[in-house]
């Protein structure tokens, strides 16, 4: 009952998308080739996305300086990537990946510690007050760029990507670029170990009760601000990942990226119905999609494509494609 | 006469800048089943809401098994060994009936881990909860989703069973199936704090019974005693058995 009871219609935007777009695209090659930035850069607004919208789901905070946590994930890397310029300036794929893992790490570290302590005292004296949630996020991720610009400085650096994962791989005509590749298999990766600690763990099933009704949670006798907390480190150290991500995928680092990003990730959970992890994967899928299908075929149009997507899956279901918050 | 396992002394309860409970006193006794009755508004649920902590009491004492409970929070009180069944039932609609019953079960990491023989107690209370075992809880009746709020309130041993009208909305053979199941949770001791507004459900169940009118509690005494006296049920509920 439960797999035939699945919600498919919204799984089968993605192929629907990307098999309508190739009449107008016309070229196999070049529909593979953008198809695949297109899943691409889903799958790093993913990484990104996944905890805010348990953050929202979870405790019905408004989070809008998760973008802090993506530029603070960025310029970590910079500074790791750096001092290791002899492992990414090599070719050998291993030896990029031994500069790049523990940038990850790092970078995932920082991004969480510094996402406790912006919850303990920019987060939590707002519960419950989503007007003052707005205006404090934003200030606290103003301040975190404010605090990046003193530490990295206030010009655009360079993050370039790797020796060995540089280039393409041609399949056919079809050129696609390896680090997109690793891309996708990442945000799959991290997709995989998301869905199984929400499916298979005790921990995950508390967050995806508290998502749908914190307050029988609490009646059953666990303490869901501290589950809260836990979320948000999460979130913010996915949110640091997906900075490195999108800092190499973009070949260069800002202060703003961040809040430049946040408008993608608030189109993607809303798309995905606030507290789902599947929606928003799907989500983020569709806004990559979008994004590198219309910067092909009308550059102009780019600019507010995800904005029409995001209006016209609200007009088909208002609460996002799979609402578990009654919210 | 026997011990009370949970007391309110002159509770007050605010919601916002209603003032709602104006000084309830009510003693619950160990190992009884003990009826809330009340008019709509009365203040049963907020009564319910209070001891669980989900609505600080503003002024008053909440006590229970002799430790003063009026400050603590919501899981510190369930951690208590006392389980709370809302109006709303309060079911995990995207979860399946197991997965409900496991995040009851604190005790429990996994499925398996779940006590086997009083699951089987369980099974044979609400035989709806094995048989929709696997299935998502928001695909149950009203009916069966009453008797899966109930089956997790009891999945592990509780001192002390609250549940907000257990029978709102649901058909009369549920409703029997229902009476039947707390008839037994009532003779293996466990007690129970029930709030309804079905008269006839209240007194199929019998135990002690208090009435609340205006935020106070008006009567307390036996079932049997409110039973016979048509006159005092009148008064206080406004009808009639």
């Amino acid at each position: 009952m439960k797999t035939l009871d699945f919600d498919w219609k919204p799984l089968a935007l993605v192929p629907l998308l990307a098999l309508g777009i190739f009449p107008f695209i016309g070229s196999s090659s070049t529909w593979i080739t953008l198809t695949v930035a297109g899943l691409a850069m889903g799958m790093i607004i993913f990484i990104i996305a996944s905890g805010l919208t348990l953050v929202f789901g979870l405790m019905d905070v408004l989070n809008f300086g998760h973008g802090v946590f993506i530029a603070l994930g960025a310029f970590v890397a910079t500074s790791v990537l750096g001092a290791m310029s002899d492992y990414t300036q090599s070719e050998s794929m291993l030896r990029n990946m031994l500069a790049v893992l523990p940038a990850m790490m790092v970078a995932m570290g920082v991004a969480g510690a510094v996402g406790l302590v912006f919850e303990r005292f920019i987060v939590r004296p707002v519960y419950g007050q989503h007007l003052k949630q707005i205006l404090i996020t934003m200030g606290g991720m103003i301040i975190g760029e404010e605090l990046i610009k003193v530490i990295w400085g206030p010009a655009q650096i360079p993050l370039p990507m790797p020796e060995g994962m540089r280039g393409s791989l041609l399949f056919g005509d079809a050129a696609i670029e390896k680090y997109r590749l690793i891309a996708v298999a990442v945000g799959l990766l991290v997709f995989a170990i998301l869905a199984w600690t929400l499916v298979r763990t005790k921990v995950g099933l508390l967050i995806r009760a508290g998502v749908q009704d914190r307050e029988m949670v609490e009646s059953l006798g666990y303490r869901i601000k501290r589950l809260f907390v836990g979320v948000f480190v999460v979130g913010s150290a996915l949110a640091g990942l997906g900075g490195v991500m999108w800092g190499m995928y973009q070949q260069s680092v800002t202060p703003q990226m961040g809040a430049h990003v946040n408008v993608l990730i608030f189109i993607v959970i809303i798309i995905g119905g606030l507290g789902s992890t599947g929606g928003a994967l799907i989500g983020a899928l569709l806004v990559g999609l979008m994004a590198n299908y219309t910067g092909f075929l009308a550059p102009k149009v780019a600019l507010f494509s995800n904005i029409a997507l995001m209006a016209a899956i609200l007009l088909w279901r208002p609460q996002g494609i799979y609402p578990v918050t009654n919210r | 006469m026997s011990e009370n396992l949970l007391t309110l002394e002159g509770v007050h309860t605010h919601i916002g800048a209603y003032h709602i409970l104006h000084g309830v006193n009510l003693t619950i006794p160990k190992g009884q089943l003990t009826m809330l009755l009340g008019r709509n508004g009365a203040g049963k649920t907020t009564t319910l809401r209070t001891i669980m902590g989900l609505w600080q009491a503003s002024q008053g004492k909440v006590t229970f098994g002799g430790r003063d409970i009026t400050q603590l929070n919501t899981p510190q009180i369930a951690e208590l060994n006392i389980a709370y069944v809302p109006e709303s039932m309060g079911i995990f609609s995207d979860l399946t009936v197991k997965e409900n019953m496991l995040l009851a079960a604190r005790s429990a990491r996994r499925a398996s881990q779940m006590d086997a023989d009083r699951l089987k107690w369980i099974f044979s209370l609400f035989p709806a909860v094995e048989k929709f075992w696997n299935h998502p809880a928001g695909k149950l009746s009203g009916g069966q989703k009453q008797m899966l709020a109930v089956a997790r309130a009891i999945v592990e041993p509780r001192e002390l069973l609250i549940v907000d009208e257990p029978s709102k909305g649901l058909a009369p053979a549920i409703i029997n199936n229902m009476i039947d199941a707390f008839a037994q949770l009532k003779a293996s001791g466990v007690t129970i704090l029930l709030v309804e507004q079905n008269i006839n459900f209240a007194k199929r169940l019998g135990g002690t019974v208090a009435v609340m009118d205006n935020g106070v509690v008006v009567h307390a005494g036996s079932m049997a005693e409110l039973a016979e006296d048509t006159a005092l049920q009148q008064s206080l509920l406004g009808l009639a058995l």
